[in-house]
């Protein structure tokens, strides 16, 4: 007969959580599925092709794209790997402390709360694979990725682009007392990010300040990187610059996880 | 001085059937104190009970049994082990049934035992049965593909003992079982924790009723504000804070005070409620006449066995349920 133990390690454990995400999302897809699909279609429409032909496409005002939809794809890209970690990282996460009390089963178990936020990530960066994949299928067709080549490793830095904006969200929501917080940080948080990050127009746009506040945003070095991969720009420094900045901030992210939940659920 | 140092022996003193053990352990909050040194042995096969009103710490404590929640001071061992560092390993062998539930209420009964059998790293075809046995067990059998959210609250309570049993634990940990049920669904309750403690399960429960302790445990500690106040059986504290017998007499409104101060000899011990006197005694119907003999008529009269809630009452000035 087989026993009830101790996870070996957290990721072990993280790994035994799998069902519980499996089921819950089998009964979620269908509500996201459709969203999924037609985002990226919108926004390649509406602001590639329609306001494309009002916006010159000249490379050197564009970063080297030719088009303004190259131009503001690898922009949509980082913009929607940063929307669905938002997105996954905030309500679902107060849910499951406070509204349906979820974390407190898991933890009352062997399971770590380590273990814990490693299978809510792994289910966060699931969702990002899926929403940037999908973004990358629609929009290869109008041609703006330079390689394909680019094109793989520009999906796979926004699992970087996620988890980056993924374990400081979850460590903030890890530790409020009630979803009032979120409207605020969806609109002072996500959408000027959104808007004013590069994703849209070169920030060389904005004025001198603006600039220097743009870049230090997580979501400008996420645009820049996957940027460089689209249209074949690589500058090596200036990538890993990105890299780091992006891994740094996933890492401090995760460690005010662990303190703001474990302090939350286990006091 | 030796250069070495004494050689530590770490001698064998663990106690294959110590459940838990528990020695001035204190809970803090803050500046708040919750649980202000308790100390508690439970043996291998007991039905231990915590009974306390609210806030006198049942929770912290039974969280802090649980592994979820660090003593403040004090030496606390589950299983032989220290939850401190062996969290996980204790929480592998106990069963929890928190005062709250935490079922998750968008998946089915099934769902919400599957998972959770999953967590304690069982295999899932070895989940699967025992999900259907214990289906069986609390008699959700024809619930199981219902959500959640369309239980009433004693199918979820008994949904949540089920999931609790899903590692076949040594001690099961129940915080206030039935608190919030009608009496039939804490008759099922009971009946279920009954067969549980048949086969020898360690149960260990809080509550605030009385007649909840008195029908599963074989021991328990009487809490209040934080601090043990009384340990022993049922009746063993019966015995010793209280009288066999309590004559309950009922006034007029006002009357109460008064009326004490002339039965005051007729028993051991008398106490004045807002709504009516308790008289402690061996031979309630006696005193009752003894009453009548000297003219008082109390409107109503009730002779009755004592229970814990009259040694609680004795021990702390206070009624269990407010
Ligand atoms: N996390 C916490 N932070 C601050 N105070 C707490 C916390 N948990 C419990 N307390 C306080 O500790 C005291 C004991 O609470 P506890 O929940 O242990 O009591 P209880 O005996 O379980 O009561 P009840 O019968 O109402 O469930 C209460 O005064 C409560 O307000
Ligand atoms: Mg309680």
């Amino acid at each position: 007969m087989a026993e009830s133990t101790a996870p070996a390690n957290d990721l072990a454990g993280a790994a035994r959580l799998l069902d519980y995400w499996a089921i819950g999302y089998r009964r979620t897809w269908k509500g996201t599925a459709i969203s999924s699909f037609v985002n990226p279609l919108f926004y390649v429409l509406a602001m590639g092709v329609l306001l494309g032909d009002y916006i010159s496409g000249d490379p050197g005002q564009l970063e080297g794209a030719t088009s303004y939809l190259a131009f503001i794809a690898p922009g949509l890209l980082a913009g929607q790997a940063m929307q669905t970690s938002f997105g996954e990282t905030t309500y679902p996460v107060m849910g499951m402390i406070k509204w349906q009390r979820v974390y407190y089963a898991m933890t009352a178990s062997p399971l770590s709360v380590r273990s814990v936020i490693l299978g809510h990530l792994g289910f966060v960066m699931f969702r990002v694979g899926l929403t940037c994949g999908v973004f990358v299928l629609v929009m290869a067709p109008f041609g703006v990725f330079e390689t394909v080549w680019g094109a793989v490793l520009a999906f796979l830095v926004q699992f970087l682009v996620g988890l980056a904006f993924a374990t400081p969200i979850y460590a903030f929501s890890a530790g409020l007392k009630d979803e009032s917080p979120f409207a605020l940080v969806f609109r002072l948080g996500m959408i000027p990010l959104f808007l004013f990050s590069g994703a849209f127009f070169p920030i060389d746009n904005l004025d001198r300040w603006m600039q220097v506040l743009a870049q230090a945003t997580p979501l400008w070095h996420g645009v820049d990187l996957t940027r460089m991969l689209t249209l074949d720009t690589v500058d090596g420094s200036a990538a890993l610059v990105h890299v780091a900045y992006l891994v740094v901030l996933a890492a401090l992210g995760w460690l005010w996880a662990v303190h703001r939940l474990s302090r939350r659920l286990m006091s | 001085m030796s250069e070495r140092g004494p050689r530590v022996r770490t001698v064998s003193t663990v106690d294959a059937d110590s459940m838990i053990h528990a020695s001035g352990v204190r809970k803090s909050f803050g500046s708040f104190e919750a649980v202000r040194g308790i100390d508690v042995d439970v043996r291998r096969g007991e039905a231990f009970g915590f009974l306390g009103p609210n806030g006198a710490g049942k929770s912290s404590t039974m969280r802090m049994v649980a592994a979820v929640s660090p003593v403040s001071a004090g030496t606390l061992r589950i299983l032989g082990m220290d939850p401190a560092t062996d969290g996980p390993r204790i929480r592998a062998r106990i069963g929890v049934c928190p005062q709250e539930d935490t079922l998750d209420t968008e998946l089915t009964v099934r769902e919400n035992l599957y998972i959770y059998g999953r967590y304690f790293g069982l295999p899932r075809r070895e989940v699967r049965e025992r999900v259907d046995e214990l289906l069986e067990f609390v008699q959700l059998t024809e619930k199981a593909g219902a959500m959640v959210e369309d239980l009433s609250g004693g199918m979820k309570r008994r949904l949540t003992i089920a999931r609790s049993l899903i590692n076949r634990p040594e001690v099961l940990l129940l915080d206030e079982p039935t608190t919030g049920l009608d009496p039939q669904a804490r008759h099922v309750v009971w009946d279920r924790l009954f067969r549980l403690r048949q086969q020898g399960v360690t149960l260990v429960l809080t509550s605030h009723y009385m007649d909840e302790v008195e029908q599963l445990c074989s021991r328990l500690v009487v809490m209040d504000k934080g601090v043990i106040v009384a340990e022993g059986s049922p009746l063993g504290l019966i015995g010793e804070h209280s009288t066999r017998e309590v004559a309950e007499l009922r006034f007029a409104v006002g009357e109460n005070e008064a009326a004490a101060s002339k039965v005051e000899d007729l028993a051991d011990r008398v106490e004045v409620l807002p709504d009516r006197l308790l008289l402690y005694t061996a031979d309630g119907e006696e005193t009752v006449a003894r009453v009548h003999e000297r003219g008082l008529e109390p409107v109503a009269t009730l002779v009755r066995r004592s229970t814990l809630e009259d040694v609680f009452l004795r021990l702390t000035g206070r009624t269990l349920v407010d």
